[in-house]
């Protein structure tokens, strides 16, 4: 039993920091700029082809760094061509353009690439086991994957809390007017904000395609979890998310270890009443919902506390 | 004059499609091609287009150009359906399948409706890999062909060959939760404990159909159980990921699968070290030591850049072939007449059966092992340097099991 708490805490802090490694662009642009970026589950399925693809050409180590810059470069294009000229016409329309955006970009990587998983394998110096814990190996990958959220994370807060930088960026939201007369390129900024948002999360892809698969499917099956976690954390808040990212990856992996149902604890029911479609639920376990318990929470918080867990306004 | 010219261009072309249509054979090939299930079926579809292409270099079936129609339905039934009523409407009379039962029976019951609602308009649906038993037992149909053994057939097989490895004493079933993988695990709960009472079955694990991008929790649960062996119906990205994950966490169990072979699956158990501890169940392998077989994987190989995963594949074509010629007729109810009781030469050696009373065809059955290859056997997977092994095969007879079908015939 013990084994496999600390097994499946480990499981849940290595989930949930990938988690975060995601939502941490998604973040920074809803809360920096107040867009809800539908397309950001396909910056980081860019971000893993392309991580991919530059692998392939010159190994993994400059893939690390230039995949994300090719994606942050395409998404401040698409503030500055798409983006900035939708946005005086309000959120609905800055929502439905990254909402086409994300097909566009499905569409295209699967043309491009196909709709089989790509052979991404994880790098060669990082491909052993870092620490075994009851006879289960860790690997070094993953431990980097945990490492390279939690410099995000402390990276993002500084630069917002503690610089200059943050200032004005956080300035030009609330007070774009005042800060275009201060002398400062609102425009610019806000272009800035939104591509660092997506080679975030570009860099995601990058790192997490060896680990889970590279294929054009991913950011469908990656995209929604993405919105429980920043609801879930506060929509806008960088520690909410990484809370949020923690608590959804240890839920997640916990429930899947649980082998409870209703059967279970109230004991089966009378078989004299024949198959129905109760006994689907009565004998239904918490490991076998565990994909949709992440998906309750979030109904849960939005009942309780509909600014989520750090959040400060109710949107 | 121009626009003319141009109407011309547009149009000319349009009328010779339609009157070409006229001779070509057209199969709907329906499955996933996008999606968690999308490289399971673009394999197929470059299978069945090869097999397309070698009919129709030797004249097509009874003179007819035979062509592949690829419909994706993104492993969902209801789109299926859709995607099955547009195949319909362009004239197919022909659909083939495979991935996912669920998927299955939805085609299987609208091929019957509309069957009974159109007669001279009939449709047969055969069916390359979805295995779920109850399709030609309680649920069978007279337009459906299955070529794949169902899963019965091979749960039989497999836990015949773990009845006599007494090594076996703790199993883990995993599976995936919809019609296919709850067979697969009451298959497997039944059979193994009226063959080998004493083995425990220390987990029996459902999870989400080609949802799910991190096993390790599952693998976590597995080892905490201490199972030495773990039975899975999974498939596609669910069995390569599955593999991946007990990989980075060192998991060392037995596994016995039906699907290891997958995209994903070979490399995945290179990663494991697992040499030859992970075992499949299929019709016919690449190392299966069968002249014609290997000639024609040698050549697959060439064109594709893939290893034969569906040798029931080639069964299937070549028997169409056989029938049509058979019946002398392309009309699908000719042909599914001329297919019952058909006997047939399958790919891997020995006599198939396509048998009357459910339509399942059944053949010769191996169980085949991942690891180091003998010097016999030059075929690996995924450029692993591993490849499939014999290790135990199955005979017709013995890869019989009965149904309960009541075949309603037109």
């Amino acid at each position: 039993m013990l084994e496999l708490i600390v097994i499946s805490t480990l499981n849940g802090v290595l989930f949930g920091m990938l988690l975060f490694l995601l939502s941490s662009g998604l973040t920074v642009i809803f809360s920096m700029m107040g867009v809800l970026n539908f397309a950001h589950a396909s910056f980081y399925m860019l971000g893993a082809f392309f991580g991919f693809q530059l692998t392939k050409w010159i190994g993994f180590w400059p893939a690390l760094v230039l995949a994300p810059l090719l994606v942050g470069a395409i998404g401040m294009a698409v503030e500055r061509y798409g983006l900035r000229n939708t946005h005086k016409h309000g959120h609905v329309a800055e929502l439905l353009l990254t909402f086409g955006l994300a097909f566009a970009i499905e569409e295209i990587v699967s043309m491009i690439w196909g709709k089989s998983p790509v052979d991404y394998r994880v790098p060669t110096l990082l491909d052993f086991p870092a620490f075994t814990v009851f006879s289960t190996n860790y690997p070094a990958y993953k431990i980097f994957m945990l490492v390279v959220s939690v410099v995000i994370f402390i990276a993002l807060l500084v630069v917002l809390k503690r610089t200059r930088v943050g200032l004005i960026v956080q300035a030009a939201l609330t007070h774009p007017h005042m800060v275009g007369h201060l002398g400062h390129n609102v425009g610019r900024v806000f272009m800035v904000v939104f591509g660092v948002g997506s080679a975030l999360a570009g860099l995601a892809g990058v790192i997490a395609g060896p680990a889970l698969v590279t294929q054009s499917d991913m950011a469908a099956s990656l995209g929604p979890i993405l919105f429980v976690v920043i609801v879930f954390g506060g929509l806008g808040s960088l520690p909410g998310a990484f809370v949020a990212s923690l608590v959804i990856g240890l839920v997640q992996t916990f429930a899947v270890a649980l082998n409870g149902s209703l059967a279970s604890a109230f004991g089966p029911l009378d078989p004299s009443a024949g198959p129905s479609v109760l006994t689907d639920v009565w004998n239904v376990t918490i490991a076998q919902v565990a994909p949709i318990v992440p998906y309750l929470l979030l109904v849960v918080i939005l009942i309780v506390r509909p600014m989520g867990l750090m959040g400060t306004r109710e949107s | 004059m121009r626009k003319l010219t141009l109407a011309i261009a547009v149009i000319a072309p349009m009328l010779g499609h339609a009157a070409s249509a006229e001779d070509t054979l057209k199969i709907g090939y329906i499955d996933p091609l996008s999606g968690g299930g999308a490289s399971v079926g673009e394999g197929g579809l470059k299978t069945f287009q090869y097999l397309a292409d070698e009919l129709n270099a030797k004249g097509g079936i009874l003179g007819h150009k035979v062509e592949i129609v690829p419909l994706d339905n993104k492993t969902n039934p209801q789109e299926s359906l859709v995607q099955a009523q547009k195949a319909i409407d362009a004239g197919v009379h022909y659909i083939t399948q495979g991935n996912g039962s669920s998927v299955g029976a939805a085609l299987l019951d609208f091929v019957t409706k509309n069957n009974t609602r159109n007669p001279g308009k009939e449709v047969l649906y055969f069916n390359y890999a979805a295995v779920d038993p109850s399709l030609t037992n309680e649920k069978c149909s007279y337009w459906h062909f299955r070529w794949d053994a169902s899963s019965d057939i091979k749960m039989e097989a497999l836990t015949n060959y773990m009845k006599d490895t007494p090594s076996i004493k703790k199993v883990y079933l995993i599976n995936q939760d919809y019609s296919f993988g709850q067979s697969v695990r009451t298959d497997a709960r039944k059979m193994l404990g009226a063959k080998r009472p004493d083995i425990q079955i220390v987990g029996d694990e459902l999870h989400p159909l080609l949802k799910v991008t991190d096993f390790s929790p599952y693998i976590a649960k597995i080892k905490a159980s201490g199972a030495d062996s773990v039975v899975t119906g999974n498939w596609g990205q669910d069995i390569a990921l599955l593999l991946k994950a007990a990989a980075d966490a060192g998991l060392k169990v037995n596994w016995y699968t039906y699907y290891a072979g997958g995209a994903g699956g070979p490399t995945a158990i290179k990663q494991t070290g697992l040499d030859h501890q992970v075992f499949q169940i299929t019709e016919g392998f690449a190392n299966s030591g069968n002249q014609a077989a290997m000639d024609f994987e040698k050549a697959f190989r060439a064109k594709v850049n893939l290893s034969l995963w569906y040798p029931r594949a080639v069964n299937e074509m070549r028997m169409f072939k056989a029938a049509a010629e058979k019946a002398n007729s392309i009309d699908p109810v000719k042909v599914a007449a001329a297919l019952e009781d058909l006997k047939f030469e399958v790919l891997d050696g020995g006599q198939g059966l396509m048998r009357k009373d459910d339509h399942q065809f059944f053949q010769p059955i191996y169980i085949s092992s991942f690891g180091k290859l003998a010097a016999n056997e030059p075929f690996d997977e995924e450029n692993t340097g591993w490849g499939w092994h014999l290790v135990s095969k199955v005979d017709t007879p013995q890869a019989m099991v009965s149904t309960t079908c009541k075949m309603v015939r037109p």
